[in-house]
């Protein structure tokens, strides 16, 4: 049963639209609430695909430079005129230019860490979270062989306080990688490996650091090649302390 | 020129017409280019080249149309939100991740609403952006977002009983 006082402002919420305060109890429904947390997932997979189904059309090339032609020919005899707004226009252009940079950037960030969290979400509430079950990464490895582009390194865990359920292939942006499952106390994180891209790079860029989407923590780094993602809503030193173990098996 | 790809994809999903669409992008630029005098410095640059954009459309026969068919509810009383249900068609659709479907869906959807789906989805754009460009209250833009994604999901619905019907 949907909670009367959140549920109607999950809209709100996934649009970034509630006070700080509201997030914040926001979030906290959600970790209690699976029939507040369902609904947002759903609503935020519409969401989603109509930020991807919307960017449809794309102008053409042709009618790219008739539009830069028109704008920069003007008749003589009236150029002067246009010479104040057209630098005016021009620094509130670049102001805009670095902006939508900047926004776009984050969009794109967003909207990567958008499609984990719908893998994790996804991946939890399947009734075969992983495909190849193990706790032994000598089994969970090899069983990737033929099925990725990439190999990558499993940390040995025991004693660390995390157990590795299984794994299975996940697609990120129409690429195949790594999902891997791992057990830390009460809380499941996902660690996601991928070829790493200059786009990805570009969103994420290579410094260390845990980021919050939602009501989750992630954290994000390139090594080798590859890009690893550890994704899930234990606290942030539990998945820091996740990603110190990938990394050190990866070096 | 920053803001021309998005401009024209909005033209675009606008006009429903790639003519129509460059037409109202040329013009667009031709209108803010001599109102540049009207924008104030340290407004919101975007809003106010997409209100130019949209207004312009309004007023073209193809906007006229559009809107006129629109039925126009009480947009400022809030509606009674209602959970989004579980494994409905469209969310079996969202799953299949679909493009396509979604952007079959979207054109069905009202111009008044599509338009301001794509201001808060595709631009993401505040709701207080979205009531700079559209000149409307936040109340309206918060009602009219969502109305038009229940929308959505009614023409998402509609598309998934069409492929149910049609595959089995």
């Amino acid at each position: 049963m949907a909670d009367d006082r959140w549920q109607p402002k999950l809209d709100q919420y996934l649009d970034s639209e509630l006070s700080a305060e509201e997030m914040r109890g926001m979030d906290a429904h959600l970790r209690e609430c699976a029939s507040c947390s369902g609904d947002a997932l759903r609503r935020m997979q519409l969401k989603r695909a109509t930020r991807l189904a919307g960017q449809r059309y794309a102008p053409s090339a042709e009618f790219r430079r008739r539009i830069e032609r028109k704008v920069a020919a003007k008749s003589p005899a009236r150029r002067w005129l246009w010479i104040p707004a057209l630098a005016m226009a021009a620094v509130v252009l670049l102001a805009a230019t670095i902006t939508v940079g900047r926004w776009y950037e984050r969009s794109r960030s967003e909207q990567l860490l958008a499609e984990l969290a719908d893998l994790h979400v996804a991946d939890l509430a399947s009734p075969t979270p992983v495909d190849v079950v193990s706790s032994d990464r000598h089994t969970v490895k090899p069983w990737f062989q033929g099925k990725l582009p990439f190999t990558f390194d499993l940390p040995e865990l025991p004693g660390t306080g995390y157990t590795l359920v299984g794994g299975r292939v996940a697609y990120l942006e129409h690429e195949p990688g790594a999902h891997l499952l791992y057990d830390a106390g009460a809380h499941h994180i996902s660690v996601f490996i991928f070829r790493d891209r200059p786009e990805i790079e570009r969103v994420f860029p290579a410094r260390d650091s845990t980021r919050r989407v939602l009501s989750f923590h992630v954290e994000s780094w390139a090594a080798g090649g590859l890009r690893y993602f550890v994704f899930g809503d234990a606290s942030p030193e539990a998945i820091q302390g996740l990603s110190r173990l990938l990394k050190q098996a990866g070096t | 020129m920053p803001l021309f790809d998005s401009l024209y994809n909005f033209a675009h999903w606008l006009t429903q017409n790639r003519d129509e669409a460059e037409d109202l992008v040329q013009e667009t630029y031709a209108k803010a280019l001599k109102g540049f005098g009207s924008f104030q410095p340290g407004t919101n640059f975007r809003a106010w080249i997409f209100r130019i954009l949209r207004n312009t459309f309004l007023t073209s026969r193809t906007g006229l149309a559009a809107t006129k068919t629109v039925p126009l509810e009480s947009e400022d009383e809030p509606e009674q939100t209602v959970a989004v249900s579980r494994a409905t068609p469209e969310s079996i659709l969202l799953g299949q991740a679909d493009q396509q479907q979604v952007q079959a869906a979207l054109e069905q959807v009202p111009v008044i609403y599509r338009e301001v789906l794509l201001l808060c989805d595709v631009e993401e754009m505040s709701y207080q952006e979205i009531a700079d460009t559209l000149a409307v209250p936040i109340g309206t833009v918060m009602s009219r977002l969502y109305r038009a994604r229940k929308a959505l999901r009614a023409a998402l619905q509609e598309q998934g009983k069409m492929r149910e019907t049609k595959h089995g």
